[in-house]
């Protein structure tokens, strides 16, 4: 397989109040196969936030740089979908025109712009949500329709910060489930943030740990569970094994 | 069994029974009341002599009077008319100079001290220079309906743009939005609902300041007429023209409600 996105000795440092620099990632190295699944963990500080909006274009490195199909990343762009923690759908479109507004700004005619969101609408599970405005959606549907937006402009690749970090539990895990069944079916490179031990396990081929102070790499664990995963994986004994290992290397990274 | 069913039935048939307050026509009932009510307070304690102003009837028979000579409409419209244009021209330049501030850094440093600075002095303090510089017709008038309606708009078109949630400009961005598309597909929906408590305000400066600015200097307009009453002790003809503000200032106000709740009916209300 070949690389899709490539962090090559990046790190980012902020200046705090004009005179304290902060290292929020430091010497990152880290190779992204295409239509891999990678979830990213680590506590607050470790950087991953800032690691996925370096590649997003969001931000800029302070050093180093981020490849994406062997091209240094310079800016945002469509090709790179992001999904954020807030949702940040726009309050005043439906989910229909949420869906439809990177396809406006491609310039797509009006009829492919309604036949993509209306199949991607479909693939979250909205349709009977179409013209609803995104008030009268729950959090959860608010993160589907994200997600339908972001894929819309068949992006390579989706960097998703937190995504499920505002739901409740319950939700979540029918998200996650849903997220899979959706990555699936439209394959991308996918690279996940996440603080819940559980999820980044349960969705990536490849954790990625991360420590703080300075933000850097700390391990890499392979997830050597077969796709499609199902509920019952969760509760298997590898599943708890590497669930175990994961939770180790983020909170007593010492110990590991 | 079946007694425990009956009850379940019986009760939906209580449920619809609601306070009068929880219904919107129950609440424009006692409204209506606390209105009727006021007028009878009124009418009391001028009819009684306790206070020497004129009882509700005698303020009607004149509304009647300038109503059918056409005093009372003539004068509605030039307030009005003057409120309008000064508003409108407030409104027309306080939202693109407000989006520029908000925008543009620099922009913001050039403009806010001098908005910061006339926001301190009331419009009306500045007829004297308008009359002496502008003459004595619509225009001082209208100028400075203008400023105060600027004034109020600009301040809250630029802090709409300030305020506009940053995550929702990250995510046009990563969609493949450039900077003009943000502009006009994020910045002005998101702000739209500062711009209108702008608006909303702005009106509400600018009728206080065409009366006022009629009061000093006007030869039409509700704010004269009170003026030449005064000269004549005529007290119905002043309560007239205060009724006949008050009504149009919340008849106004209630146009621009109606339009925000049309234009932001998205927002997610608390």
């Amino acid at each position: 397989m070949s690389i899709k996105i490539s962090f090559q000795n990046v790190s980012k440092t902020f200046i705090i109040a004009g005179q304290t620099s902060f290292n929020a990632l430091q010497g990152l190295n880290l190779d992204i196969e295409d239509g891999e699944f990678i979830t990213v963990v680590g506590p607050s500080g470790c950087g991953k936030s800032t690691a996925m909006n370096i590649a997003a274009g969001l931000t800029g490195p302070s050093s180093g740089q981020v490849l994406v199909d062997s091209v240094p990343v310079k800016g945002p762009g469509p090709e790179r979908g992001v999904i954020f923690q807030q949702y940040a759908l726009f309050p005043w479109l439906t989910v229909r025109e949420n869906v439809e507004f990177g396809l406006k700004i491609a310039r797509y005619p009006k009829a492919d712009r309604s036949r993509i969101a209306d199949r991607f609408v479909d693939l979250v599970g909205l349709s009977d949500f179409a013209d609803s405005l995104p008030k009268t959606l729950s959090g959860g549907m608010k993160q589907r329709c994200a997600i339908a937006r972001a894929y819309a402009v068949n992006p390579k690749i989706l960097l998703m910060d937190e995504p499920f970090g505002a739901l409740d539990a319950l939700t979540r895990v029918q998200l996650q489930g849903q997220l899979l069944a959706t990555w699936s079916k439209e394959r991308r490179t996918v690279m996940f943030i996440t603080h819940d031990v559980d999820e980044a396990v349960y969705l990536a081929s490849r954790v990625v740990v991360m420590a703080a102070r300075p933000g850097r790499l700390h391990r890499i664990i392979p997830v050597d569970l077969p796709y499609p995963r199902t509920e019952e994986m969760r509760l298997s004994p590898e599943f708890t094994a590497l669930r175990n290992e994961v939770w180790r290397s983020v909170y007593h990274p010492a110990a590991a | 069994m079946t007694l425990s069913i009956s009850t379940v039935e019986e009760k939906p048939e209580r449920a619809p029974r609601r306070s009068l307050l929880s219904h919107p026509m129950g609440m424009l009932a006692i409204n209506f009341a606390a209105v009727i009510f006021g007028v009878l307070v009124w009418a009391t304690v001028t009819a009684q002599g306790i206070v020497g102003l004129p009882t509700p009837l005698a303020v009607a028979k004149q509304a009647v009077i300038q109503a059918k000579s056409g005093l009372l409409w003539t004068d509605a419209l030039a307030s009005l008319g003057r409120v309008f244009t000064g508003f409108a021209f407030g409104i027309a330049v306080a939202i693109p100079v407000g989006f520029l501030m908000g925008w543009y850094r620099i922009a913001r440093g050039i403009i806010e001290p001098y908005v910061q600075f006339f926001r301190t002095i009331p419009p009306l303090a500045i007829i004297p220079l308008a009359i002496v510089t502008m003459g004595i017709d619509e225009t001082p008038k209208i100028f400075v309906i203008f400023l105060a309606s600027f004034l109020s708009s600009v301040v809250a078109t630029y802090q709409g743009v300030v305020n506009v949630d940053k995550t929702l400009i990250n995510a046009a961005r990563v969609l493949g939005a450039n900077d003009f598309t943000i502009f006009r597909r994020v910045i002005v929906p998101a702000s739209l609902p500062y711009i209108m408590v702008g608006v909303r305000v702005g009106l509400g400066s600018s009728w206080a300041t065409v009366v006022a600015a009629e009061l000093i200097a006007a030869q039409s307009g509700l704010g004269f007429r009170m003026q030449q009453a005064q000269l004549y002790y005529d007290l119905p003809t002043i309560f007239v023209s205060l009724i006949a503000i008050g009504v149009l200032g919340l008849i106004m106000d209630r146009i621009v409600i109606a339009f925000d709740g049309v234009l932001t009916a998205w927002q997610e209300k608390l």
